[in-house]
């Protein structure tokens, strides 16, 4: 489990982008209207940051091409992303935000 | 949808024209869809390669479009390797270049653009940057040890090369011919700001100043090799590898003769019809009204567009979204959406030149026509969202912000 922030840190509505060694991928913590959600801050479709995207529901819109991600699907809803991102589990322990990386799909192979 | 539109030419299969054949499928097309592309690859996103893939060592495969599952389902023929030479008189049949002729009830024109080139014979090291086969042959030589390059041209295919070529270690040298890159795209205010970001990215920027020749040597094999380039104010700058940036025209030399209006490429309406009802054109081969966006996003919207006017016969759709680009370079993530204007004023919002990221607003008559951001994603895209609902009141300064720092003149 890795700590993210205290619950007062991160705002309804807000997000942020943690970064965990060199060899994860940087994940995209969300605050939405229905709760904490975690997904690779990468797009699947280029390099961009989804925790600078624009959060509408249980939905992020990557700020380069306006793909739709599910937050808690991680599937794309729209073009151009084609591929979905991985979601990770988020749960809070004494107002503090902690995320649980994903076992990648390589390592587990 | 007209009762006689059997077949489907989409002639172009890259962004747009893959866009046209979803578009096609999606609107209840169920004819005979011929797609024709000039070069022998699958729709494949060009942006990464005068980015990260020209950086990097990723595989062609990261850049396709599409996939087996989705090309099953759009029932397509791909007719690819060889492009499309003409069209009949009538505009009812796209004649090929190998000399087969598919006859056809619509045309879908989506033949994009080509690299403007230099003068002279083709050498050796000088590089174009438009397609994959341009980027797996510069790539190529970049990883063999170029160790000086010149851009010519400081565009935007120009400065992301140069940001790739700086980022292997290469020595770069950008020549812009005008005093300052990118015052069409971005205008003067915020182009002067961008012109900072080269040398802070050791990429040496010379404006000003046009190309005269490339310098070759004697014996080179096939053709002979660059060695420098000589500029017109008498520099001489050595190179292993000479990048082309100078821009693009787009490609209608194969509709010339037509049957089409052509002016800067294919005349169309604000929905994509071009002089003939059954004859509509997409992406940046496309003129709408005064408009030609070379823009990706553009080539991703058109098609919906210029599909529904097409199965419906008339101009029952417009295409009004704002444009937008984004361009990385110099380690900064540019974007700019909206319709700028020669009278327009422009303001920083957010941040500024010192801080390494701002967003600004041009405004015209107390709206905002266009919104420009350096490294500021979030804030950008909820103005170019306000700009595209037609909400585009002018934002109030955050706290703290610089009351408007850059009261540009018009």
């Amino acid at each position: 489990m890795i700590p993210v922030c205290r619950i007062e840190d991160l705002p309804e509505g807000e997000s942020v982008r943690i970064e965990i060694d060199d060899t994860t991928p940087a994940i995209a913590v969300f605050h939405t209207e229905d709760g904490f959600y975690a997904v690779d801050d990468t797009c699947s479709h280029q390099d961009a940051s989804l925790s600078e995207g624009w959060v509408e529901g249980c939905f992020v819109e990557c700020p380069l091409h306006a793909a739709l991600f599910d937050l808690r699907t991680g599937a794309p809803a729209c073009l151009p992303a084609r591929r979905p991102v991985r979601t990770h589990e988020v749960s809070v322990l004494d107002g503090m935000i902690h995320v649980r990386p994903a076992v990648r799909e390589e390592a587990v192979a | 949808m007209t009762a006689a539109m059997r077949t489907v030419t989409v002639v172009g299969a890259s962004l747009a024209g893959l866009h046209a054949v979803r578009a096609l499928r999606a609107q209840g097309f169920d004819g005979r869809l011929v797609v024709i592309g000039a070069e022998r690859h699958r729709p494949y996103d060009r942006p990464p390669l005068s980015k990260s893939f020209l950086a990097g060592d990723a595989e062609t495969d990261a850049l396709s479009l599409s996939d087996a599952e989705e090309e099953a389902e759009l029932a397509a023929e791909w007719l690819l390797g060889t492009p499309a030479a003409g069209l009949d008189t009538a505009g009812r049949a796209v004649l090929l270049a190998d000399g087969r002729r598919i006859t056809t009830d619509g045309v879908v024109v989506a033949t994009g653009a080509a690299p403007r080139t230099l003068p002279g014979p083709p050498l050796a090291g000088v590089h174009t940057l438009r397609t994959l086969d341009d980027a797996l042959a510069l790539r190529g030589e970049l990883r063999t040890g170029a160790r000086q390059v010149v851009v010519i041209g400081g565009g935007f295919i120009g400065a992301e090369a140069a940001t790739a070529c700086a980022g292997l270690g290469a020595q770069v040298t950008v020549v812009e011919a005008a005093p300052l890159p990118l015052v069409p795209q971005l205008g003067r205010e915020m182009a002067q700001l961008c012109a900072r970001m080269p040398a802070e990215h050791g990429v040496r920027l010379l404006c000003g100043t046009g190309v005269k020749a490339l310098r070759a040597d004697a014996g080179g094999r096939p053709a002979p090799r660059v060695t420098a380039v000589e500029l017109a104010d008498g520099r001489l700058l050595d190179a292993d590898v000479v990048i082309v940036g100078i821009g693009v025209s787009a490609a209608t030399d194969w509709l010339t003769p037509s049957p089409l209006a052509l002016r800067d490429g294919v005349l169309c309406d604000e929905g994509g019809v071009s002089s003939l009802p059954q004859i509509v054109a997409a992406g940046d081969v496309a003129r709408y009204g005064e408009l030609r966006a070379e823009h990706w996003t553009s080539a991703t919207e058109q098609p919906a567009t210029a599909v529904r006017n097409l199965l419906a016969g008339a101009t029952v759709a417009r295409h009004t979204a704002p444009p937008y680009f984004w361009s990385d370079q110099y380690g900064s993530r540019i974007q700019l959406a909206g319709r700028r204007g020669p009278k327009d004023t422009v303001r920083i919002v957010e941040g500024g030149p010192d801080e390494g990221s701002l967003l600004a607003v041009h405004e015209r008559d107390g709206e905002i026509t266009a919104v420009f951001a350096v490294n500021r994603p979030r804030p950008f895209m909820r103005l170019r969202r306000r700009l595209a609902t037609g909400r585009p009141a002018t934002p109030a300064p955050p706290a703290g912000a610089p009351a408007a720092a850059h009261g540009a003149t018009p």
